[in-house]
């Protein structure tokens, strides 16, 4: 079962996705951090609608010019939403990373996953590592 | 006396070039020149053909119903377009071009010539065998050097390019797994993370899974990296490895890795892109090799064309030579040639056929002629002057750049960025090489050493040219340890300034399309 | 050695800035037994020009060129009249001896050609976008199989029975090493339609010729409509590009990826290679689409430019996820394929086209005035299947006899069938009336 958040809670992973639950959905982008290692984004490959993931598995495709990156999925759970304005914009993900560049909606599955993840903090703390 | 006045000045006055602007937008002999489609027109054409007379009637009406719109030119027209463009390329014929891992070489005009011959390139290759028994027989002596050269008992001629030579090999292999009956448990095959891209991408063509090893602080294998991969081996397909490697070195323990890979049940696949290091001097049949392609356009200087058509032979061993493609030579008891295309007889366990007909003849014959003005020994002191041409340059910038490993390299040079000052890039001083006339070297290859700069001189080039290149570059890297922030502009003196390519990438334009005004100007 | 500039003198003091006493110093990481004390055995030693020149042009001398007389050889690669100002350019050294447009700055005039290229292309098939060449359409077309199955997350490939042979092996090929499954509809003169007929839900693809390896062309509008019912896509498939000036073209018929040969069109027969794969595909593909693109930007002036573009989807970057490992297009074939291209034009091209048909026409007229034969092609462009009353192998060898080279036997694309008695024949702009009445008179003689 999902586990119930009453408000908006933002986790890291240490590659570089957010996830921010609300409820037992949880929309998932890259981080400010990883859109500014990628360079310039050309192109955004969001996953289908109804599509079901499990944590760690390749989700998402972003494009800079001379590189592909695969995106993991940061926790357990069906594709609910995708940001289709990504596909004419996908300078949306240098400019505003952490909000109107937000890749998917997930329907968690496996709500217990968070707890495996990073706050803001910790992840600022371990990006100054890197 | 009389003072004549008239005439024209004898000396230049100075004038900064950037300042002039010109009204045809042409800078002298670069001459500005739009696009056909800008140029030409529908209803002109360039061809003087007999008139048709309009007959359709055997096509059963299935015709075209909106013309192509294609526009065309004069033959004068269309040969100042292609000589206007021609001018804006950078050539092995105009200069140096030290692109690691291309082989850049000469290539001899007497290829060409020899090519067109109409006994050559104007043969059909579906005509009687009988009528083209010159052209198998020089598919065959071509044929007979890359099996000697490389000590390898046969060879596939049809394969296209470099990568489709790889996709031979690694069929192969996957066909005698098969054979073997172990074609659905033998699924990974084991690819250094220095590998050219094409190695990984091949092998997942062919339905394998890469396994990567790392390289070692030598620039070669991880030996007990790939140990380990080896323990459990059972999966084992094999291992695709270049040798000389992408770092520009001899594999250490290339025979070791051969019996490893030997008695894991896995076949060893060598990328021999780097042939040219070693051509005449090492035979890859000696090393334990089962599969291996050969770059015609770059050991056997076919020209590289601006991208292919290149040719890629594959010579395969014993164990592999049954499942090779058709169709494929061979020469009958009575002297005659003939095609092996079908599937039984001889080509009984054949993995299939790759491609329509029979290869890149036309790159046959330019490579024969290449081989045999060589012989031999000149085959040999190709690879022996590669190589010292090479390390001539290693050696004259050790002091100024950071060489990436320690010791003597094959045929090309490698370094890192490391000599270079914060902001300055491998990107940049490629580019500042521009502006020196040369092509840059090839960069952030491999992917196992940080900025790398790639610099393969190939055997063609004089003491002289590697003498002003390391000068130029010289200048140029002290000028990066600097932090020179002019680098950042380079070129600045070439027929184009450093190109938009995320602008590209974020709204393709890949072809062609009328202005909106013109469209309303038809209607 | 003419190609070798180092004198002994230079090696002498090149090793010494290098501290090597010798090249050997260079190879000691090459094991002790693979180590040769001299050079290969069994090899001559280097030639001159003028013997290099004498053995070539010896070997050349043993094969009979296309033009030496009466020649009907189609089945995938044709006889067509290339302009003398198409190869000057291809061998102007700029484009010549350039590698891969890699720095766009020194290869604008290799990216302009290929700009120029693909917008032809996008013309000639009716479709959106193409991409800057595949090794030859045999190639493209395994690709495009292996592009469809991706797209549609599907397995099955099927295969019309009037696809050039060597095509449908180079796919069946490439499929099935990836586990993809290909169905070969059954080999027939006129039986594109037939793919309408097959494709079902688990169909990726279904893949037809037009006109086909017997030189049957079809509006395979039908087709496409079949394989949009079901979600698959349609592949459409050319040998001949010249007969697109004239015939329903891909994009006319719903094609979702068009493939073919362009050899036609500026590239000399060769003996089969080199030659210029032509791919095309919808808007919506482009992102899927295998091989080199090149695209439109501007550079630091804001002047226009162009640069390989969408490079992502390939090997180099994607190592073991690219769309394909191809590392290289065609690029000198298709520079001669768009510098004749822009030679004909539209108007040269429908010429050109109308030519061909007609001299198939008059062949096959002239042919069917033959006692005893039947031709089986019902709609043709310049290529067409005849039954002779005897063994299509005795008769070429008959013909060839005569001087006239007659065509292909069916029985050498399609082992497996009987079609002893067919052969395959085209006439080009390069046919004249006089081969024809050779041919016609030399078939009569024989049957």
């Amino acid at each position: 079962m999902s586990t119930k958040l009453t408000e908006q809670v933002t986790f890291y992973t240490e590659d570089h996705e957010w996830v921010t639950v609300h409820g037992e959905l949880g929309t998932v982008g890259i981080t400010k951090f990883a859109a500014e290692q990628l360079g310039d984004v050309v192109f955004v490959e969001t996953p289908e609608v109804g599509k079901v993931f499990k944590k760690g598995d390749d989700m998402a495709v972003v494009e800079s010019v001379k590189a592909a990156s695969d995106v993991y999925a940061p926790v357990s759970g069906e594709v609910v939403d995708a940001n289709a304005a990504l596909a004419d914009k996908p300078e949306t993900v240098n400019e505003h990373p952490e909000a109107d560049g937000w890749f998917c909606v997930i329907r968690l599955s496996h709500g217990e996953e968070l707890s495996g993840l990073m706050d803001k903090d910790a992840y600022l703390e371990f990006c100054k590592g890197l | 006396m009389s003072m004549n006045t008239q005439g024209r000045p004898t000396a230049p006055t100075s004038t900064s070039v950037s300042d002039i602007e010109t009204v045809s937008g042409s800078r002298g002999l670069l001459q500005a020149e739009g696009l056909i489609f800008e140029i030409g027109t529908s209803e002109t054409t360039g061809v003087d053909l007999p008139a048709p007379q309009n007959r359709t009637g055997r096509l059963g009406g299935v015709a075209r119903k909106v013309a192509t719109g294609l526009p065309g030119l004069s033959e004068p027209e269309m040969v100042r377009h292609y000589m206007r463009l021609s001018q804006r390329n950078y050539a092995i014929d105009l200069g140096f071009f030290p692109l690691g891992s291309c082989t850049m070489k000469h290539n001899p005009r007497l290829n060409e010539k020899m090519a067109r011959l109409p006994g050559f390139g104007d043969i059909h290759p579906m005509q009687p065998q009988a009528t083209v028994q010159g052209a198998l027989e020089l598919i065959d002596e071509l044929a007979t050097w890359l099996k000697t050269l490389t000590n390898m008992p046969f060879v596939a001629m049809s394969p296209k390019a470099g990568a489709h030579g790889e996709l031979a090999g690694m069929l192969a292999i996957r066909q005698a797994l098969i054979a073997r009956g172990e074609g659905e448990t033998r699924k990974r095959v084991l690819v250094p993370a220095s590998a050219h891209g094409t190695n990984p991408a091949t092998a997942v063509q062919c339905g394998f899974i890469v396994d990567e090893i790392r390289a070692d602080a030598r620039g070669r294998v991880d030996m007990d990296d790939l140990k380990a991969k080896l323990e459990k081996s059972d999966d084992i397909a094999g291992i695709m490895l270049t040798n000389p490697n992408t770092c520009g070195l001899f594999e250490t323990d290339i025979k070791e890795i051969a019996d490893l890979i030997h008695d894991a049940g896995g076949y060893f696949y060598c990328d021999g892109a780097n042939f040219n290091a070693i051509v005449g001097r090492v035979r890859p049949g000696d090393l334990g090799v089962d599969a291996m392609h050969i770059n015609l356009h770059k050991t056997f200087s076919t020209p590289h064309g601006g991208g292919g058509p290149g040719s890629g032979p594959t010579v395969l061993s014993e164990a592999l030579a049954p499942y090779a493609p058709v169709p494929f030579v061979v020469k009958n008891e009575d002297g005659v040639y003939s095609l092996v295309e079908d599937m039984d007889g001889e080509a009984s366990e054949s993995f299939g056929r790759m491609v329509a007909f029979h290869g890149q003849m036309g790159m046959f014959v330019r490579a024969l002629a290449y081989i045999l003005s060589h012989g031999a020994d000149g085959l040999k002191q190709v690879a022996e002057d590669a190589v010292l041409n090479a390390n001539y340059i290693a050696a004259k910038l050790k002091h100024v750049m950071t060489p990436a490993f320690e010791g003597y390299c094959m045929h090309e040079a490698l370094f890192s960025d490391a000599f270079t000052a914060d902001g300055i890039e491998t990107l940049d001083i490629a580019k500042a090489l521009i502006d020196e006339g040369y092509h840059p070297m090839t960069m952030y290859f491999p992917l196992v050493v940080h900025g790398a700069m790639l610099i393969e001189p190939t055997e063609t080039e004089s003491k002289a040219t590697l003498d002003q290149f390391c000068a130029s570059l010289e200048s140029i890297a002290r000028r990066a340890a600097q932090g020179d922030e002019t680098l950042k502009g380079a070129p600045y003196l070439a027929p184009a300034r450093r190109l938009d390519e995320t602008r590209a990438a974020r709204k393709p334009v890949l072809k062609w399309t009328a202005p909106a005004s013109d469209t309303v100007a038809a209607e | 050695m003419r190609y070798l500039p180092l004198t002994d003198d230079d090696r002498k003091a090149m090793l010494k800035v290098i501290g090597a006493k010798g090249v050997d110093d260079f190879y000691t990481d090459v094991p002790e037994s693979a180590r040769l004390g001299g050079k290969v055995a069994g090899l001559p030693d280097h030639q001159g020009e003028m013997a290099v020149e004498r053995h070539l042009s010896k070997l050349a001398a043993k094969n009979r060129s296309a033009s030496s007389g009466p020649f009907f050889v189609g089945a995938g690669a044709y006889k067509h009249h290339i302009p003398a100002s198409v190869d000057m350019v291809i061998q102007r050294s700029e484009f010549l001896t350039t590698y891969t447009p890699y720095q766009p700055e020194i290869a604008q005039g290799t990216l302009q050609t290929l700009f120029e290229f693909q917008t032809q292309v996008a013309a000639l098939t009716a479709m959106d976008v193409a991409n800057a060449s595949m090794y030859d359409g045999s190639t493209a077309c395994a690709e495009a199989a292996v592009m469809a199955c991706r797209v549609t997350r599907r397995k099955k490939v099927i295969l019309s029975g009037g696809l050039h042979p060597h095509y449908a092996a180079a796919t069946k090929l490439l499929c099935e090493a990836q586990g993809l499954e290909v169905v070969h509809l059954a080999v027939a003169v006129d039986g594109e339609m037939a793919l309408a007929d097959a494709v079902d839900d688990q169909t990726a693809c279904v893949i037809g010729q037009s006109p086909n390896i017997f030189g049957t062309v079809t509006d395979l509008s039908g087709v496409a409509d079949a394989a949009h019912e079901k979600k698959a896509l349609f592949v459409s498939v050319f040998t001949e590009a010249v007969a697109l000036g004239l015939v329903t073209p891909p994009g006319e018929m719903g094609a979702d990826i068009a493939v073919g040969e362009g050899q036609s069109i500026g590239v000399p027969l060769g003996f089969g290679g080199p030659y210029v794969g032509l791919f095309a595909c919808t808007e919506k593909l482009v992102r899927q689409m295998p091989g080199r693109l090149c695209g439109e930007t501007v550079d630091a002036d804001g002047k226009r430019g162009f640069v390989l573009t969408l490079s992502t989807r390939e090997q180099h970057i994607r190592r073991d996820k690219a769309t394909s490992n191809i590392c290289t297009n065609s690029g000198l074939c298709a520079l001669a394929f768009t510098a004749h291209m822009t030679l004909l034009g539209d108007k040269g091209l429908k010429g050109l086209a109308l030519l061909n048909h007609e001299a198939a026409c008059d062949l096959a007229d002239a042919l069917e005035a033959v006692p005893g034969v039947e031709i089986l092609t019902p709609r043709f462009f310049n290529e067409f299947a005849f039954r002779t009353p005897m063994n299509a192998e005795a008769v070429l060898a008959m013909l060839d006899e005569a001087g006239v080279v007659g065509g292909v036997r069916a029985s050498r694309l399609f082992p497996a069938e009987s079609m002893g008695d067919v052969i395959i024949c085209a006439a080009t702009e390069c046919t004249t009336p006089e081969d024809i009445e050779a041919y016609a008179a030399a078939l009569k003689e024989i049957v």
